[in-house]
């Protein structure tokens, strides 16, 4: 885990210019914050939804309508991404249902992955994947944990080409395969790369995020609460006074702040199935964001917790 | 697997520890009143083994294999596999011990249960007493709804347990075939347990270990109990 100091170092050197929106002296804004795909222009909201264990629940008939109350209020809050993967079970069963259900399908920007160590199933699993999806096709398909790269990302190049898929991506978690990432942001034309990053987890601030900037790659930002171990750490401990000067209410919504703030940050996407939560989440992409000196203190706050 | 060290037993949990216990229920009130089954079946193969009827190796087998096969498609295949896609090649397995069971059981009547006694008897019974009776009661001892109770016969961990009680009687070296799939189930369960934090991982490892102890070597018991079959 890096030290204040050398937090203190990296932030420095990414500037005051990094800071989306200084803390001070601006009032709250009702629109949601957006940030573009670097490849395309296309507007992002930097707040999505994860769907890990969360959206896995079987055919649980009110599990399932509670998931589709949660992207329900997602959206309406003006959230876009959703991201899944066939690895989690039944949660993409769960977000087709829930986003038919609720007339969703076309207002999302649906996130999938390939995981398959056979090169030759990646295009019947995306495709298995999006008749669960519901949709017409995905916005973003990713390799999912770098498994079986070689194979599967020409064919998602071939799919982008073919106008079946609107952008590729790959994806790590845990700070796993960071050198191998890397190398494949330096030599593959891919539009999204997906990472852990939180204020405890911050190993991609040395690295992978200023390269991302460098080469016009989008970042989505996996376990922002490290499963909510996070959130339960930081629980212990009364919000701060300056939690105000951001717009924020909770640890949750520091946290995300603290996250999306950083400007090669594209979209964070916490995952949840309860409705109060994701309304909290939400509320983390609107308002005024922490500078570096406010980012600083949440490192500091987390690093105590 | 790369940076296999990096990986914790939760890395692997598909699901959250609420909607594992909601499939149990909903696996409970679609398939009632076969729990009683399972509970008359536990309690017979308990009687059976303590009682000298005959033919009761191949009964015993016989009800075992029903349950494991009944776990494989009811619970394995037909619900679990909604929520983790590993429950596919774990109903494959349920049926092989039935299958094993069957064939090694009740066609070929190879199975010779050791005349237990003493602490081996008080083990294995006591075993299977807590595994039929017992382990339903650990729903409302941790806190959960009567309806996520996990019964002998149609649910996989208590059926796994006094499996091994059972099978760990049987005399010869053929007791370790048909142990292998019990066992190996108390670790997965006892793992996944730990992984959801419920604490009844404990208890499924430790009446898991216990129940393996008549199958350890002991003092030449296996020659003790040869005539008695």
């Amino acid at each position: 885990m890096p030290s204040r100091r050398r937090a203190l170092r990296m932030l420095a050197a990414a500037g005051a210019c990094a800071v989306l929106r200084p803390a001070t002296g601006l009032a709250q804004s009702r629109t949601v914050l957006t940030r573009p795909i670097p490849s395309s222009g296309e507007a992002l909201p930097v707040v999505g939804l994860g769907s890990w264990i969360t959206f896995n629940v079987g055919d649980d008939p009110v599990a399932r309508d509670a998931c589709t109350d949660v992207m329900r209020h997602f959206v309406a809050a003006g959230g876009r991404m959703i991201d899944s993967s066939p690895m989690y079970a039944s949660s993409q069963d769960v977000i087709g249902d829930g986003l038919h259900k609720a007339a969703l399908t076309e207002r999302i920007f649906s996130a999938d992955k390939v995981w398959t160590s056979s090169g030759a199933r990646g295009r019947e699993q995306i495709e298995r994947s999006r008749q669960k999806w519901q949709v017409r096709r995905f916005d973003l398909v990713q390799v999912h944990n770098l498994l079986a790269w070689q194979e599967h990302l020409p064919t998602l190049f071939a799919m982008k080409a073919a106008g079946q898929v609107r952008y590729v991506g790959i994806t790590t978690s845990e700070g796993r395969r960071h050198r191998d990432i890397e190398q494949l942001m330096r030599s593959q034309s891919i539009d999204f790369v997906q990472v852990t990053y939180n204020p405890v987890d911050r190993e991609v601030e040395e690295r992978i995020l200023p390269l991302a900037r460098d080469r016009g790659i989008a970042v989505i930002v996996n376990r922002p609460f490290r499963q909510g171990a996070l959130l339960r750490a930081l629980a212990r401990q009364p919000l701060p006074p300056w939690a105000a000067d951001i717009d924020c209410a909770s640890w949750a919504q520091i946290v995300l702040k603290f996250i999306v703030s950083n400007p090669a940050v594209t979209c964070a996407i916490p995952a949840t199935s309860n409705v109060a939560h994701v309304r909290e989440n939400m509320n983390a992409a609107y308002g005024r964001m922490p500078d570096a000196a406010l980012r600083l203190r949440i490192v500091a706050a987390t690093e105590r917790a | 697997m790369s940076e296999w060290w990096t990986y914790r037993l939760t890395s692997f949990l598909l699901f959250s520890p609420r909607t594992y216990y909601r499939l149990i229920e909903l696996y409970n009130v679609a398939i009632w009143p076969a729990q009683l089954a399972g509970i008359a079946i536990g309690l017979a193969i308990l009687g059976l083994l303590i009682g000298k009827r005959r033919h009761r190796e191949r009964i015993i087998a016989g009800l075992l294999a029903v349950c494991w096969l009944w776990i494989a498609l009811a619970f394995h295949y037909q619900r679990y596999a909604q929520i983790n896609w590993a429950a596919t090649g774990f109903a494959v397995a349920f049926g092989c011990e039935a299958l094993l069971l069957v064939v090694v059981g009740v066609l070929a009547n190879r199975l010779a249960f050791q005349t237990a006694t003493g602490g081996v008897a008080w083990i294995a019974t006591s075993i299977i007493a807590v595994a039929v009776v017992g382990y339903p009661l650990l729903a409302a001892l941790t806190g959960r709804p009567w309806m996520t109770a996990e019964i002998f016969g149609v649910a996989a961990d208590p059926t796994a347990i006094a499996s091994v009680a059972v099978l760990a009687l049987v005399r010869g070296r053929i007791r370790w075939l048909l142990l292998i799939m019990p066992v190996l189930w108390c670790a997965m369960a006892a793992a996944t347990l730990w992984a959801m934090g419920a604490p009844e991982g404990w208890v499924v490892l430790a009446a898991g270990l216990l129940a393996l102890c008549p199958a350890l070597p002991g003092p030449r018991r296996d020659a003790m109990n040869a005539s008695q079959r």
